[in-house]
């Protein structure tokens, strides 16, 4: 059996419902204007997501941008006996490493600092990549593609403990959690890399280096 | 390649959703898996009695959600006094301190998303189980895709582990029911994912439009 894609047929598959469907008008990939509407379930049909390489660098150039105030600012404020202290994601995993709690500490830096920017990092190496046209490894830059899908969701864990800590411990001077604005930007920084990620069409690696790895 | 045929016809064409290689799926046995040649991507699966099993676990993910909301997760005792939080205060704690688009995020992630996708599941699978089509099926499985990356029980559970930890010199921490009904939740949730037979369910609501 000969290989090829389903553009070369040009046939697209439904996001939505993954029905098969032939599109006449053929490679449109780059185009707003849907080839029409599947007919299965009604959703936009598309060769590739549309625009994929510049709404991703959108996304992916903004989450920078949220991801600095994320870690400058102080994301909550422990006041114990009275003393208030903010802190920022940083500080939070240092304090937990100073109190002898280091696997906390490396699983809050993981989640909340290295997923997140090797998540961007990620996300700008396949933009670079497929915009260069390389045909190195399409494999391995795939599966990099899904385990950023996979990962970035749990970025979320330190937003969750500001949460928790801030409806539990409530009782005034004695102790007192309350959420800062660093946990905005955080909560921010974690949406927008899971709308890039989404926005990124993994089958663009693929188009630059023909059908040759089957 | 590429001309229509019937749709009762177990194998059929696909593209693969990561690198859009053109594939003919054979007729797969309950439990079968197919994988991509070229990029190792999932292709197609066929879960033995999907939409069965599929029900069974969306009325049992959606009993440990609805406990999961009523009954207090932690409480905490500093030195005596008591204090307990249930999911939706969290969010709740948010809003009224004016971190309103927090308090969406959070509620939106750990009660109304998983909510939503466990009844839009049910929605889905409860009729085609009886073998009748659901009421407004493709509109509802459409929305299913687009819920589920946003439903984060499981994230959630790790930060009630890390905020545990953090509060344990402070103070004593009892879990509630709603923390154990909550662990049971996660790996149910998860199982109704991957009993769903998604092509299944799509050829059965939408049985007119041939599948090439």
């Amino acid at each position: 059996m000969s290989v090829q894609t389903a553009m070369e047929a040009n046939l697209a598959m439904c996001h939505d419902c993954g029905l098969l469907v032939h599109l006449p008008h053929g490679d449109d990939h780059d185009d707003d204007h849907p080839d029409g509407a599947c007919p299965r379930c009604g959703s936009h049909l598309h060769m590739r997501k549309p625009y994929s390489l510049q709404r991703t660098w959108a996304l992916v150039i903004g989450a920078f941008i949220l991801f600095l105030p994320a870690n400058l600012l102080p994301i909550m404020k422990v006041t114990t006996l009275g003393r208030g202290e903010a802190s920022t994601i940083m500080e939070g995993v240092m304090h937990l490493l100073h109190g002898g709690m280091w696997p906390l500490a490396l699983v809050v830096f993981v989640a909340s600092i290295f997923v997140p920017l090797m998540k961007m990092i990620a996300i700008v190496y396949l933009l670079v990549s497929v915009q260069r046209g390389s045909a190195w490894r399409p494999g391995e830059r795939t599966r990099m593609y899904r385990l950023t899908e996979i990962l970035g969701r749990w970025s979320m864990v330190d937003i969750y403990v500001v949460t928790i800590l801030a409806a539990l411990v409530h009782a005034g001077a004695l102790a007192q959690v309350d959420a800062e604005p660093g946990a905005i930007f955080f909560g921010a920084t974690v949406v927008v890399t899971m709308i890039a990620a989404e926005s990124f069409d993994p089958r663009l690696i693929w188009d630059r280096c023909g059908v040759k790895h089957g | 390649m590429g001309s229509p045929v019937d749709h009762d016809s177990p194998s059929r064409l696909v593209a693969c959703h990561e690198c859009d290689l053109l594939a003919r799926v054979p007729a797969l046995p309950p439990g079968g898996v197919a994988r991509c040649p070229r990029c190792n991507g999932i292709l197609a699966r066929a879960p033995a009695k999907s939409f069965e099993r599929t029900a069974a676990l969306g009325f049992a993910a959606l009993t440990l959600l609805v406990v999961s909301n009523l009954f207090p997760f932690l409480t905490l005792d500093i030195s005596g006094t008591l204090s307990d939080m249930t999911i939706i205060q969290g969010a709740r704690t948010l809003w009224d301190g004016d971190y309103k688009l927090l308090a969406g995020l959070v509620f939106g992630t750990t009660v109304l998303a998983p909510l939503a996708h466990i009844v839009l599941l049910l929605w889905i699978v409860v009729p085609l189980w009886m073998n009748r089509i659901p009421w407004a099926g493709r509109k509802v499985l459409r929305w299913l895709d687009v819920i589920r990356p946003w439903s984060m029980a499981e994230v959630f559970m790790l930060g009630v582990l890390v905020s545990m930890v953090k509060l344990a010199d402070l103070a004593d921490i009892i879990p509630g029911i709603a923390l154990w009904s909550f662990v049971a939740l996660i790996p149910v949730l998860t199982a109704s994912l991957v009993t769903l037979d998604n092509d299944l369910a799509w050829r059965r609501i939408a049985p007119e439009i041939p599948v090439p």
